[in-house]
């Protein structure tokens, strides 16, 4: 039986719903999500409340996971971390995106020099990792959440460029593009019809994978000091503090990285459910 | 010399030459292509592959590579159509000439409903309502023969049979009531019974709709049962052309004669091989300066050899580029029966 009976979207829910990588992946990053907005109205501590006193405690009831060196809950640290995660995540992704994919998909689109230029300029960026473009961005303009996340985003540029280039020319060289020109749709009507709808599979995987990459390289970058700076807890600085003490208390390094294997698998698992998903013709009813 | 007669053609086209730039080096890819259509007539373009046949259609279409050359002069309705602007040709393709593709497996887009492929050059050309061109696009898929056409507008192409899909694109190419239809190999890729079907179907719309179609084939029985005319191409050129009753009676061009031998016959004894025609096409890229058809020939000779051919009158609007149409066509039933 043809799928045609039942509104798009609600078929779409249906075949969501049954795809376990789907299911998953987007339960593991809701779970990042609520932590980050319940952070917004209630931690069990403050996470920036210093309490020498009650430093490096174990588990207990008061203190679900613990306290760090400064003896500051590590549940609130955690749920308030998650904030800056989800942050450098969305908007680091937001800029390589946006950027990478409009002019990868002019360099397909257009051709000739512009293709050259686009592509010489990607590979002029790409020679940067993140990690130097962050620290070349921090000396300049001081080290923060918003250089790292400015740098991270850059960093994704050239990667997302060069995927919807390569995804797009394959587009662009299918028969239905020729199809397409005969009847009479120009070269912008070919690219947001046919060759975007067409690429967007590839392009959430990569956004996810990205998403992912731009958590580390947040953890990286706090880590070594150029990230989120104190007190803003964030996962990555979180680790870089429990490196000093790893003998004493290894259980300090393990938390946040948990949390951030968590986040880098759900948005993983999403991605692959999201791309199975956006394919009608993987969209077959069972 | 405009006169009356030339008022009802639809498609003139003179002296069409195609140059591309390919890896190899530039390839005069067409030369001297000349026909002209009135509305209602029907033309066959029959050869081998990369005589020109889909080059040809492609320079119609305007959708040539960015780096090719045309030269000659392609007119719809006495508007000049060599060099016209390309957000010009737009409103003329799928609007005035639609093209039928080889492939109905991949000449729709996996991505979108057949309903919303049928209705996107309605909506682009005749700025149809979205509601009005679904309307339009299920009766045009009714109109092409697909069963429960209402129903199936919102199905996806994967969803359909390699002739089903065929049938969609016949419905795309037909949506804004063109004057002119290209339909280039349209059965190549479907099955034998489905093949008549959809000819048929194609010569009906024609019929009906008073369109001009340009029939692209490399199978002589096609073009036999489906076109009032016909060219044969060979090396880029037109070798022989005119009404196809005449040329399938009288074939003059040696080569035209080699095809006809070449189809596989019913009744022939078990075990006969086909005929073909000694020798390949010569690469584009290095045609000879005579005929091009002179490696491969039986009759060649040395003046065939020493200048490009001109077309020879050999029948009412029939005409043979070969140099030696007295010997060719001497012993005619001798030679295509043979």
């Amino acid at each position: 039986m043809p799928a045609v009976a039942q509104r798009p979207a609600t078929a779409f829910w249906r075949r969501a719903l049954r795809h376990r990588s789907f299911v998953a992946g987007g339960a593991l990053v809701l779970l990042v999500l609520f932590a980050a907005l319940l952070s917004l109205v209630w931690t069990p501590w403050s996470a920036y409340d210093i309490d020498i006193a009650a430093k490096l405690k174990p588990p207990s009831s008061s203190h679900w996971l613990g306290t760090d060196v400064f003896g500051r809950d590590i549940v609130s640290l955690l749920l308030v971390g998650a904030r800056a995660t989800i942050a450098v995540g969305i908007i680091a992704v937001g800029i390589g995106l946006s950027f990478g994919v409009c002019l990868g998909l002019l360099a397909a689109a257009r051709k000739g020099w512009t293709e050259e230029l686009i592509m010489r300029m990607s590979d002029f960026t790409f020679a940067f990792p993140a990690v130097l473009s962050a620290i070349m961005l921090a000396a300049a303009v001081g080290p923060g959440m918003v250089t790292s996340i400015t740098a991270i985003g850059i960093f994704q540029i050239p990667t997302f460029v060069r995927v919807t280039r390569a995804s797009a020319n394959a587009v662009w060289s299918r028969e239905f593009v020729l199809a397409a020109r005969a009847s009479g749709k120009g070269a912008f009507r070919i690219t947001t019809e046919h060759v975007l709808p067409n690429i967007l599979s590839v392009l959430v995987v990569q956004a996810t994978i990205g998403f992912a990459l731009a958590i580390l390289a947040e953890a990286a970058l706090s880590y070594l000091g150029l990230g989120t700076q104190p007190p803003q807890p964030s996962w990555g600085r979180m680790l870089n503090e429990a490196q000093t003490l790893l003998f004493q208390a290894p259980s300090l390094a393990v938390y946040p990285g948990v949390a951030i294997a968590t986040a880098v698998l759900g948005l993983n698992l999403l991605g692959d459910g999201l791309r199975d998903l956006l394919d009608p013709r993987l969209a077959r009813e069972r | 010399m405009v006169n009356v007669a030339n008022q009802n053609i639809l498609l003139d086209v003179q002296n069409l030459g195609i140059r591309l730039n390919t890896s190899r080096g530039p390839a005069q890819a067409v030369r001297e292509v000349s026909f002209s259509l009135r509305r209602g007539e029907t033309l066959g373009l029959v050869g081998e592959s990369g005589c020109g046949k889909s080059i040809t259609a492609l320079a119609l279409m305007g959708l040539l590579p960015d780096s090719a050359v045309v030269g000659g002069s392609i007119k719809l309705a006495e508007r000049e159509l060599v060099g016209l602007p390309d957000a010009d040709y737009c409103d003329i393709r799928g609007n005035r000439i639609s093209m039928i593709f080889q492939e109905p497996m991949t000449a729709l887009n996996p991505m979108h409903t057949i309903g919303r492929q049928i209705a996107e050059p309605l909506r682009r050309h005749k700025g149809f309502s979205a509601a009005a061109a679904r309307k339009e696009a299920i009766a045009l898929l009714d109109r092409v023969g697909l069963p429960d056409a209402a129903r199936r507008v919102d199905a996806y192409p994967h969803q359909f049979s390699g002739g089903q899909r065929q049938r969609v694109t016949i419905a795309i190419a037909l949506a804004c009531q063109p004057d002119l239809l290209i339909a280039d190999e349209p059965t190549t890729a479907l099955d034998v019974t489905i093949q008549g079907q959809i000819l048929d179907l194609i010569a009906d719309l024609v019929a009906e709709r008073g369109m001009a179609m340009i029939l692209i084939s490399h199978d002589l029985g096609v073009i036999a049962e489906n076109v009032q005319k016909m060219m044969v191409m060979y090396g880029g050129t037109v070798v022989e052309s005119g009404i196809t009753d005449a040329v399938f009676w009288r074939m003059g061009h040696p080569y035209t004669q080699g095809l006809f031998r070449a189809r596989p016959r019913l009744g022939a004894k078990k075990g006969t091989r086909l005929k073909t025609i000694a020798g390949t096409v010569p690469e584009l890229a290095d045609l000879p300066t005579g005929c091009p058809f002179a490696d491969r020939c039986p009759l060649v000779e040395g003046r065939c050899r020493a200048a490009f051919p001109a077309m020879v009158r050999v029948g009412d609007d029939h005409l043979v580029r070969c140099v030696r149409t007295d010997v060719s066509m001497m012993n005619l039933p001798e030679v295509l029966g043979a």
